[in-house]
C-alpha cells in the first residue's frame, strides 16, 4: 500500500493522479478463513482491523451484502462521546473515544476527528441531577466531563436559547474532547488497512445460511457459495436477529427504524456538538455547514429504513424552542437506519451457544461513536476468548439479571 | 405513516393516535419459572423480517388495548383483532397466508 501524504498529492499532481492505487482490492472469495467477520460497517472492519494488528491473524474474510460503510455507518449523526454512567460503558466508549484521538494517523487516513466538544442538556431538574451524578460518574472512570450551568452554556453555544418557557436550559455535561468524525471515512480507512494486511473484503456478498456441525461453526453458505472457517463473528446491527436465526439462536434484540435529517447549508454558527434528551433531538453543524439533526426512534419495529414522518415533526418542533434560528432553514433530506436495541439498551459482545461463533450486536441508537473500542474488544474476545472491555456484555446477562442499565443512564438519544 | 383499524371502536386511526405495545402473545411466567422460561418472557422477543404479531392501544381514542398482524419489510397490515386471545384467530392467519404463503412466527405458522 502506497500511504497517503502531502509529498504523495505532489508527485500525483506531477503525473496527472495516474498513479493512485485502489484503497481495497476486490477478491474472489478463498475455500477457508481462519476467520469471517460477517458486515462490513465500522464496528466489522475494526474488528477485522484489531484482529490483524493485536493477534497477527490476517486469514480474514469481511462479508457484506451491500457495499462496505452502506449501512448505518453511512446513516448516523457521526457524534463520538464516553460520558456513560455505568463504569462498563464508560470503559468501551473511552477506550472507543480516545482511539479516534490518534486514528487519523493509525490508519494513514484522514477520519477528520473532530474534538469540538459534546454538550448534554439538562432541560428538567431530574436532569440536571442525573447529568451531576454522571459527572461525578466519569471522575471516578477517568473520563474528562464536567456539569456546567446555563451562563457557561450560552458562552459555549451562543445561538441557544436558554430561558424558553417550556424546555429551559438549566445546565449541561460537557465532555471538551467529544466530538465528530467522518463517518464513512472510519469504514474506508480500516477497510484499507484489513486489505494492505492481505484480509479479503467480500462486497455484494450475502450469507444465506450458518453451516454447523456438532455445536460449532464450520463456514457460512453465501451468495458467492460456501466460505469455511474456524471462527465466526458476526455484527450485522439491526438484521442481527436475521443472522441469529440462521445461526439457530435466538436474541433480546428488536430492531426498529432510527431518522436523522440535515438543513440547508449555511455559514459556520456552532461549533460544538448539542445533545436535547428531553426533546429527543440532538444538534451539530458540518463541515460543509449542514445543520444535521438526529431524532428519536420509531416505536414498533420494522426494516424499511425510512422511519415515521411524525418523530421528524416531534425533534425539530421541540428544538426551535432552543435554537429559535433553526426555524427557518430549509431541510434537504432524512434518512432512516435500523437499529439494534436490547432490553438495557446496552450492547450484546459475546459468545454465542455456538462455541466458535461470537456476535456484536445490539449497539442500538449509538454505535458509531464506539467503533473502534468495540473494534478492539471484540477481535480480543474473538482471538482469546476473553477481553476485559467485553466481559460485562456477555449475552448471559439477561438471564442472570446483570444489566448495563444505560437505558435509565442515557435517556433516549444514546 | 402507518395506520390500524382498531377493531374495538372501529376507528381507523394513524400511529400518532395510538401507542405501541410491543410483541404479542408473549406467555407469561411467575413465581417458580426457571431462569430461562423467565428470560424468554422478560427480554427474548421475536424479531422477524416479514410477519409480525404486535399489541397496541387506541390511547388517544377508545383506550382500549388490541392485536395487529403486520409486515415489518413493507409496514403492510394484514389485520386487526382483539386482545382478548392467546393466538391469532383462524380469518387473521388465513388473511396473511393469502399474501405471504408458508409464514411462521414463534409457535404460530
Amino acid at each position: 500500500m502506497k500511504r497517503y501524504s502531502a509529498f504523495a498529492i505532489a508527485r500525483e499532481a506531477a503525473r496527472y493522479h495516474q498513479g493512485w492505487e485502489r484503497a481495497w482490492s476486490a477478491p474472489e472469495p478463498k475455500a477457508r478463513y481462519d476467520a469471517i467477520i460477517v458486515g462490513a460497517g465500522g464496528h466489522g472492519l475494526a474488528t477485522a482491523y484489531y484482529l490483524g494488528k493485536n493477534f497477527g491473524i490476517t486469514n480474514v474474510a469481511v462479508i457484506e451484502k451491500g457495499w462496505l460503510g452502506g449501512g448505518n455507518t453511512g446513516r448516523n449523526t457521526t457524534i463520538i462521546r464516553s460520558n456513560y454512567l455505568q463504569d462498563p460503558s464508560a470503559a468501551i466508549y473511552e477506550k472507543a473515544r480516545s482511539l479516534y484521538e490518534t486514528m487519523s494517523q493509525d490508519l494513514n487516513y484522514n477520519v477528520m476527528f473532530s474534538p469540538r466538544g459534546v454538550l448534554m442538556l439538562a432541560q428538567t431538574h431530574h436532569e440536571v441531577r442525573g447529568y451531576q451524578r454522571t459527572a461525578y460518574a466519569n471522575a471516578l472512570q477517568g473520563v474528562k466531563t464536567e456539569f456546567i450551568g446555563p451562563e457557561k452554556v450560552k458562552e459555549i453555544c451562543p445561538i441557544m436559547n436558554i430561558e424558553g418557557p417550556r424546555y429551559p436550559v438549566m445546565g449541561g455535561l460537557w465532555q471538551a474532547r467529544g466530538g465528530t468524525a467522518r463517518h464513512d471515512a472510519v469504514a474506508w480507512g480500516y477497510a484499507r488497512a484489513c486489505s494492505d494486511m492481505g484480509m479479503h473484503i467480500l462486497q455484494k456478498t450475502e450469507v444465506t445460511g450458518v453451516l454447523r456441525e456438532n455445536g460449532k461453526v464450520t463456514g457460512v453458505e453465501t451468495s458467492r457459495g460456501a466460505i469455511g472457517c474456524d471462527k465466526l463473528g458476526i455484527v450485522v446491527a439491526g438484521h442481527s436477529g436475521h443472522l441469529a436465526e440462521m445461526a439457530g439462536f435466538r436474541l433480546p434484540i428488536e430492531s426498529v427504524a432510527l431518522q436523522a435529517l440535515v438543513s440547508e447549508p449555511i455559514k459556520p454558527c456552532m461549533d460544538i456538538v448539542v445533545m436535547a434528551n428531553t426533546v429527543h433531538g440532538y444538534l451539530s453543524q458540518s463541515d460543509k455547514g449542514e445543520m444535521v439533526i438526529g431524532g428519536g426512534t420509531d416505536s414498533y419495529n420494522n426494516y424499511t429504513q425510512r422511519g415515521s414522518f411524525h418523530h421528524i415533526e416531534e425533534t425539530v418542533r421541540a428544538l426551535i424552542e432552543t435554537f429559535p434560528m433553526i426555524s427557518r432553514l430549509k431541510m434537504l433530506r432524512q434518512w432512516g437506519g435500523i437499529v439494534d436495541v436490547t432490553g438495557d439498551r446496552s450492547p450484546i459482545l459475546s459468545q454465542t451457544p455456538l462455541e466458535n461463533c461470537f456476535i456484536n450486536c445490539g449497539w442500538g441508537t449509538g454505535g458509531f461513536k464506539a467503533i473502534p473500542g468495540s473494534g478492539w474488544g471484540f477481535a480480543e474476545l474473538m482471538a482469546k476468548g476473553y477481553s476485559p472491555l467485553t466481559a460485562e456484555f456477555g449475552l448471559d446477562r439477561f438471564k442472570e439479571g446483570r444489566f448495563i442499565d444505560e437505558s435509565v443512564a442515557a435517556g433516549v438519544a444514546h | 405513516m402507518l395506520v390500524l383499524t382498531c377493531p374495538c371502536c372501529g376507528v381507523e386511526a394513524d400511529e400518532t393516535e395510538l401507542a405501541a405495545g410491543g410483541q404479542a402473545h408473549i406467555k407469561r411466567e411467575t413465581v417458580g419459572a426457571s431462569d430461562d422460561a423467565f428470560e424468554e418472557y422478560m427480554f427474548m422477543r421475536e424479531n422477524p423480517k416479514g410477519v409480525h404479531f404486535e399489541r397496541w392501544r387506541h390511547a388517544n381514542g377508545c383506550g382500549k388495548w388490541f392485536h395487529a398482524a403486520r409486515c415489518t419489510m413493507t409496514l403492510e397490515v394484514f389485520g386487526t383483532y382483539t386482545a382478548q386471545t392467546y393466538e391469532p384467530p383462524a380469518d387473521i392467519r388465513a388473511a396473511i397466508t393469502a399474501k405471504r404463503p408458508g409464514w411462521s412466527w414463534g409457535r404460530f405458522s
